[in-house]
Order: C-alpha cells, then structure tokens, then sequence
C-alpha cells in the first residue's frame, strides 16, 4: 500500500474536510475521491480546464513546486482568482506537504 | 412515491449525471447500468498516461465507490442493457433482471469503427476505447516491437506518441492527405507530423489499408499496395454512436441519439447525453460530438431537465490531446471556409491557429499555448469581433485581442 498525507481542505461556507492523499497522486484527484464538494476538476487533471482551483494557505506556500507556464494561463481564466491560487490538479502530494491546508473557492466556472 | 431514474451507461456523462440530479436537489432513487466490469472512469489517459504506465488504473475512476454509495446510486455493472419498453417504462437487462423507471438517461457513448478488410480479425489487431482494451494492447506493447497503428487522429497519434517514447518502432498509416484532418487545420498537422517524425515514428499518408496476413496472428500489414512486417497493430478510424437501443425502442436517431436542447429525446420521458447523442449545436447545426465538454455539459443538462429545471445547452466545445510534451488544445467547431491566422512561430513549439468567421472567433487550436486557448475559447462563448491583424501580432498580449 502506498503511503497517503493529510490534506486538509476548507469550503468557503468554512466546512474542513480532512482528507488522505496517497503520495505521488494530485490534491485534486484526493478531493475527488473524497468527495470535497467544489473541485470540479472537468477535464480530469489534463491541466485543461481550471476548475479545480484551491487557495494555498500562506504557511504551505513555499513548498510547493513552481507553477508551470499552462498552469500560469489556467489560472489567468478561472474566476475569483488570488495571489495564492493554484490549480489542484498540478500539485503532487509528497512528504513535505503532510497536513497541507487549501481554500475551496466560492465556484470554480 | 419516489421517483425512479434509471441511467443506462456508465461513463463520463454517466457519472457526472448522478452528480447533477443530487446536486439539483433529486431525491428519488438512481439506478446505472454498465456493460464494462468497471464503474465510470476516464477514458482520455487510456492512450496517454496509462499506456505510458505513468497512471496507475485507481487513478482513472472519476469517482470513488464511496461517491456513489452517499448518492445513493445503484451500480450495476458487467451488464448491458438489451431493450426498453417505453409502453411499460422498464429496461430489460441481459441478466434477465427488468427495471422500471419513470425517466431514463441514456449515456451510451460510442464503439469503435472496426476495419472490415482481410484478415481484419487476426489476434495481434487492437482497438481502444476501454481498460480492457488497453490492458490486451500491454502484453504486445513492447520495446522493440514493430507496431502498425491504423488511421492519424487523436487515438492514433497518441498511442504512436507512447510507442515512440517506450522504444516501440512506429509506423503510422493514414488514408488522407494529413493528420488528425477531421479535427485540425492543415498549419497544425503538418507540426504535428512533423514531430512525430522527428521521434522516430515513419508517417504513410495517403496510404489506405487493404489488408492484414499472419499465420494464427498478424504478421504482415498490406497497405499502399506494399506489404509490411509487423508484430501487432493498433486501429483507431473513428467512433459511432451507440444508438441501436434507442432505435430499437423507436427513437429519433441518426448517427446518434436525436436530443433537443435541454438533451431530451423524442420521448419525452427519456433524455440522452455524451458522445451517444446528435443535437443542436451552438450554431444550429446538428452534430455528434465524441469528447469530454459534451459528455459533462450534456449530462448536467440533461440532469437539470430531469428534475424540471430545463436550460438550453449551447456551451462551447473543447477538446485536448497530448502528444510527447506537446498539450493541444482545441475550442471551437472549425469549417473549411473559416479564414486561418496564426499567432507564435511553429519552430518554437507554442504557436495557435485562430479560425475566425464573420469576423469573429468560431474557432482555436493552441499548442503549449494555454492562454491563447482560454482566450480564444472565452471570445468564442461571446462572439465579439476580432481584427485578424491583432491575433497575429505577438507584440500584442492575447489579452488585449480586443481593445
């Protein structure tokens, strides 16, 4: 069995979902298998569609990997959009992000 | 009573219907039927990731099991269904169970097109459309191995993408004079040949397949009038509808299941969404569409008119396909009258193709150009006019195309 880290996921009515992410899979893909309600995540983690965008809490900012240029476009076009947003689907879960929490925005479309 | 809805098809559209009808407020009881052992998934990484191995099959599901036991949603798998009664509204299933419903969705999807030519059915001869499929393609997907694949669209240039990457030798056969040529304008191909060449994958366009030879399994492609020695080979020419069991209950069908805008059929008791369906674009004209958008914009609507809130469905297409590093995207249904302006240098790798129409936007294609794409697909949805000097002109940001 692979190993999983926790990451925690906050709607934006303020509902905490707790959740076990096995390492290497995306935060998105955990949230879909966990059922957070608010990651879309349409296209299936192909980076394709920007709706399954998260809100990094700052503490868990500098952990993660830089965004990639797709990423970057993405995110030009989803709503609400933040300093801090990120599109779940490209963040790996690894070791270092353990406990990691993230802000579901009001809609993703 | 509890209202009965019974969804025959466990797909994309499928899976994202169960989540709509609960999302809207449904509170009766859902029954899907599926012919495959699994319950929905991806299909779109079966030809990339999980080919590749770099996508292990727990990480296709779309939805995990516990989602469809909190939706209250009876999955019942490994069975197909055989016909409908709409007089009695039940569903026969092939297990001899029956099922009543008071509406039913259809999300059929569709089967693949199988070549018919001799010796079409030797072993060796793969399609794909399903876990299984890829997972009888493994065995014979090997490094070293010579693969013939069948037809340059999406499928087959993925698969070839993968073959290259893992050492297979590659040989693509295509009947037209280009590349995914239903799917891209001529600039786009000819990038995309292009690099597939420079993988070491030998291209024959122009090359129609007249047959297969092998003693016990493929051996031989004959193609072009020449013949080939090969160790297997992949067929991807396309997908029809899955709408025999809609015509067999007398449904409007054409290629396709025939749905109106809020994705009702000709019944109006009985909707359809996903690549199943022929319905009204955006633009009025009637078409199949075999994709991801479809399948989730489709079923959403198809939910909401289930539960009486009907909304027209006129989104935008999209579409994607990676091949190698390269993410293609598409927005848009182009037409060979559209005018072409390109924006961004192929040579660099990052270049889109505007197709626009009556001076607007009707359609984008983007390689490694993620806010072309947006953009492009954004202006679609809204239908402002855009000067072609602007979209090809670099020194203008994408964002300011209209200004």
């Amino acid at each position: 069995m692979k190993r999983a880290f926790k990451a925690t996921f906050i709607e934006d009515n303020g509902v905490r979902h707790t959740i076990d992410v096995p390492e290497g899979w995306s935060l998105m893909e955990g949230a879909v298998k966990h059922l957070v309600p608010g990651i879309d995540a349409d296209c299936g983690g192909a980076c394709a569609c920007a709706t399954c965008q998260v809100y990094i809490d700052p503490d868990w900012a500098g952990k993660l990997a830089a965004k990639t240029d797709m990423e970057e476009t993405m995110l030009d076009f989803a709503p609400l959009v933040q300093p801090n947003s990120r599109l779940s689907c490209q963040l790996r879960m690894t070791e270092a992000l353990d406990g990691i929490v993230l802000r579901i925005p009001k809609q993703q479309h | 009573m509890s209202e009965k809805f019974v969804i025959i098809g466990a797909g994309q559209a499928g899976a994202q219907a169960v989540q709509s009808l609960r999302s809207e407020g449904f509170t009766g009881s859902i029954a899907m039927v599926g012919d495959e052992a699994w319950p929905p998934y991806q299909r779109p990484p079966l030809s990339k990731a999980y080919l590749l191995g770099q996508l292990e099959r727990p990480r296709l599901f779309l939805k995990s099991d516990a989602f469809y036991a909190e939706a209250g949603c009876e999955l019942l798998l490994n069975t197909s269904a055989t016909a409908i009664d709409r007089a009695g509204r039940t569903v026969a299933l092939g297990d001899g169970r029956k099922l009543t419903y008071d509406k039913l969705l259809l999300t059929t999807g569709g089967r693949v097109r199988k070549l018919k030519c001799p010796g079409a059915e030797l072993p060796g001869i793969f399609y794909l459309k399903t876990i299984a499929d890829v997972d009888a393609l493994q065995a014979a997907f090997v490094t070293g191995a010579r693969i013939a694949i069948v037809g340059a669209g999406y499928i087959g240039l993925e698969v070839a993408a993968v073959g290259a990457k893992r050492g297979l030798r590659v040989t693509v056969f295509e009947a037209m004079d280009r590349v995914m040529a239903r799917a891209v304008s001529p600039a786009m191909s000819d990038f995309f040949a292009a690099e597939h060449v420079r993988a070491g994958v030998t291209l024959k366009l122009n090359t129609g397949v007249e047959g297969f030879e092998g003693s016990g399994r493929v051996e031989r492609i004959i193609a072009g009038g020449r013949k080939y020695d090969v160790d297997l080979v992949l067929v991807g020419i396309g997908v029809t509808g899955n709408d025999d069991l809609a015509r067999a209950a007398g449904l409007a069908c054409s290629d396709g299941i025939v749905v109106d805008r809020n994705a009702r059929t000709s019944d109006p008791d009985i909707y359809a969404a996903g690549d199943c369906t022929r319905h009204h674009g955006r633009e009025g004209i009637e078409l199949r569409l075999e994709c991801v958008q479809n399948a989730i914009d489709q079923a959403k609507h198809a939910a909401l008119a289930m539960v009486g809130k009907p909304r027209d469905y006129s989104e935008v297409p999209w579409f994607w396909s990676d091949q190698y590093d390269l993410k293609l995207q598409i927005a848009g249904l182009a037409r060979p009258t559209d005018t072409l302006v390109q924006r961004g240098d192929p040579a660099g790798r990052k270049f889109s193709v505007f197709h626009l129409r009556d001076g607007k936007i009707a359609a984008v294609e983007a390689v490694n150009a993620g806010q072309d794409y947006m953009i492009g697909r954004k202006l679609i949805a809204e239908g402002k006019a855009v000067e072609a000097a602007r979209i090809a002109d670099l020194s203008i940001p994408v964002k300011n195309l209209i200004g």
